[in-house]
């Protein structure tokens, strides 16, 4: 079971202060949602009106091409995965997974049978008789995913479920969530404010700010070809180059007016757009490349930070004839 | 200092417990009056006691009065500490205060408000009227206990309920209530307790059936005798019993 999501120019007001401001977006059926931005963005605000959790002051909300309004969380067809998991302390793992079916009035051996099926489903095979105490954080993040696809939801609404994990689980988690959702083929709506935890599950992500959606698209293309600078800054690392009448600081440029925004890792001596020599004003190795700081020769106001192969021998001084390989210009 | 101190806990403890050790030590007298000296061991008073239908049908009354007033109590208690814990509404700091004022009422004047108020009724006093009472007294205290128990942990949990399609009385009955086990039976024991004891409520409010604290009431105005010693022992050991149960049971697994 698994269903589409339209949000029709949703918003959200509390008092003066604007959560939402006429959000609009197509989630198809069966899709690994992200929404992505800083605190405060209304992404969490926009989870919980999918959920049924609060209702919009404007706009409507269709799951599967229902109208939402009015509709309580018990009798909507989304259950959540929450931040602070939220499981029964008082129940074990199998009457916590079995939870929903047990109100669905499915009987008492048929809901054993799928509690762990779904404990099986989330690596926790055995464990049904344990109590959520006995278990490891990213254990009971387990617990709770397997609770709320236990009801064999057509949306799941994921917010910030792995946020109180460890980095190295967290990783470990974001291919597990995927292969998951691969598997079910349920919705996932997820809320995040880790950009490549987002492009790490994502089919398509929602970059939000100040209760707008900034961008919407695969990770790939809001990662390397952004609508706008906040989604070009907040996606990761971005040298900001202001272009007036063809010219950039260190020289002419043949793009358009306005911020070219270049990626550290999309600047090198093969690039096509022509930046000339700088000199390097710092450099760090990092493992996987060098960090460097590099000023044009051309433009000595001018920092840029570059991503150079691991191989590159710089130090402070080296001269380097770079150029980008990568670039957008956005105007705003 | 270390003797000081001790030598003041045991005077504390002396000064609490005395009176109590005397009227046990004195039930066992074997004599007709239950003051010094003690003239040897019997228990032919615990027998009387016990013996004595009256007596006996007292204390079940009691047993009965205190545990459903008490029930009533804690069940009226946990919905309305529930909903203020949850639920902003307009005035809901003057409701918390209305509900826990009985607290500081006297027993004596809540005692006298409902008799009149029974009385404009047409209720008869009797052990349900007694009950009514008792509830009176204790859904303060199973508010409190209830309201102070209640957090955001319950709250996530319940919201998860909701989600996952719960209806309001399932949510109350499944996730609310068991999360908060340990303070409701906390609660719920302490009720029992205040109830078992009360005195003026029970004397005002019943008539033909009556309490055990009533009856020994009735039994005093006859003149001391070991008998009432006894009686009070009896009362003491259930009080003790249950405080130690509540000991056992409650307090030592919420840890």
């Amino acid at each position: 079971m698994t269903a589409g999501v339209s949000i029709e120019r949703v918003s959200q007001r509390y008092g003066t202060a604007t959560a939402l401001d006429a959000v609009s977006l197509e989630i198809e059926a069966g899709e690994f949602v992200v929404l992505l931005g800083p605190s405060g963005c209304g992404k969490t605000t926009l989870l919980n009106i999918i959920g049924g959790f609060a209702e919009p002051t404007e706009g409507r909300v269709l799951i599967g091409g229902r109208d939402m309004a009015g509709v309580a969380p018990k009798d909507r067809p989304t259950t959540t995965v929450f931040q602070d998991y939220a499981l029964f302390p008082h129940m074990s793992l199998r009457e916590n997974v079995s939870f929903g079916l047990r109100m669905r009035g499915i009987s008492r051996a048929d809901r054993a049978a799928k509690a762990d099926a779904m404990l099986a489903l989330v690596g926790l095979e055995g464990r049904g008789d344990r109590r959520p105490h006995e278990l490891s954080g990213g254990q009971r993040q387990r617990v709770a995913l397997a609770r709320a696809l236990a009801v064999e939801p057509e949306v799941l609404l994921l917010d910030e479920p792995l946020g109180a994990l460890d980095l190295k689980l967290r990783r470990q988690m974001q291919e597990e969530l995927k292969a998951i959702q691969r598997r079910v083929g349920t919705t996932f709506v997820h809320v995040t404010h880790d950009q490549e935890e987002a492009m790490a599950i994502a089919d398509r992500i929602v970059v939000m700010n100040a209760g707008r959606v900034e961008d919407f698209g695969p990770p790939r293309e809001v990662y390397l070809r952004p609508k706008t600078l906040f989604t070009a800054g907040f996606m990761g690392e971005v040298n900001r180059v202001p272009v007036v009448g063809g010219h950039a600081p260190f020289g002419p440029v043949a793009v358009p007016d306005g911020t070219l925004c270049i990626r550290p890792e999309a600047i090198s001596a093969k690039g096509s757009l022509h930046i000339g020599l700088c000199r390097v004003t710092e450099a760090a190795f990092f493992g996987t490349h060098v960090r460097a700081h590099v000023t044009p020769l051309a433009a000595p106001d001018l920092a840029l930070l570059v991503h150079l192969p691991q191989s590159a021998a710089v130090e402070v001084g080296t001269l380097l004839d770079l150029g980008a390989e990568a670039f957008v210009v956005l105007t705003e | 200092m270390r003797v000081l101190s001790y030598t003041y806990l045991a005077l504390a403890y002396v000064f609490v417990f005395l009176p109590v050790v005397v009227l046990v030590v004195f039930s066992f007298q074997d004599g007709r009056l239950p003051i010094p000296p003690f003239k040897g061991v019997t228990l032919d008073w615990y027998a009387k006691v016990l013996g004595d239908d009256d007596l006996m049908a007292a204390l079940l009354n009691s047993l009965m009065v205190a545990v459903v007033s008490s029930l009533v109590a804690l069940v009226l208690g946990f919905l309305a500490a529930h909903a203020l814990a949850r639920v902003r509404l307009p005035g809901s700091v003057l409701m918390r205060g209305v509900l826990i004022a009985p607290m500081a009422v006297s027993y004596l004047i809540i005692a006298l408000g409902l008799l009149t108020v029974f009385n404009s009724l047409g209720i008869r006093p009797s052990l349900w009227a007694t009950g009514i009472g008792h509830v009176v007294i204790n859904l303060p205290l199973c508010f409190a206990i209830s309201y102070a128990a209640m957090g955001d942990h319950q709250k996530a949990a319940e919201r998860a309920a909701r989600d996952l399609g719960a209806a309001e009385w399932q949510v109350l009955a499944l996730v609310s209530a068991p999360m908060l086990a340990a303070p409701l039976a906390a609660a719920f024991f302490l009720s029992v307790t205040f109830s078992w004891d009360e005195f003026i409520i029970a004397f005002l409010l019943t008539r033909f059936d009556v309490t055990l604290p009533v009856e020994i009431w009735s039994m005093l105005k006859s003149g001391l005798s070991p008998a009432t010693n006894a009686v009070g022992s009896l009362v003491f050991l259930v009080s003790v019993t249950l405080v130690i149960l509540l000991e056992i049971f409650v307090f030592r697994r919420a840890k």
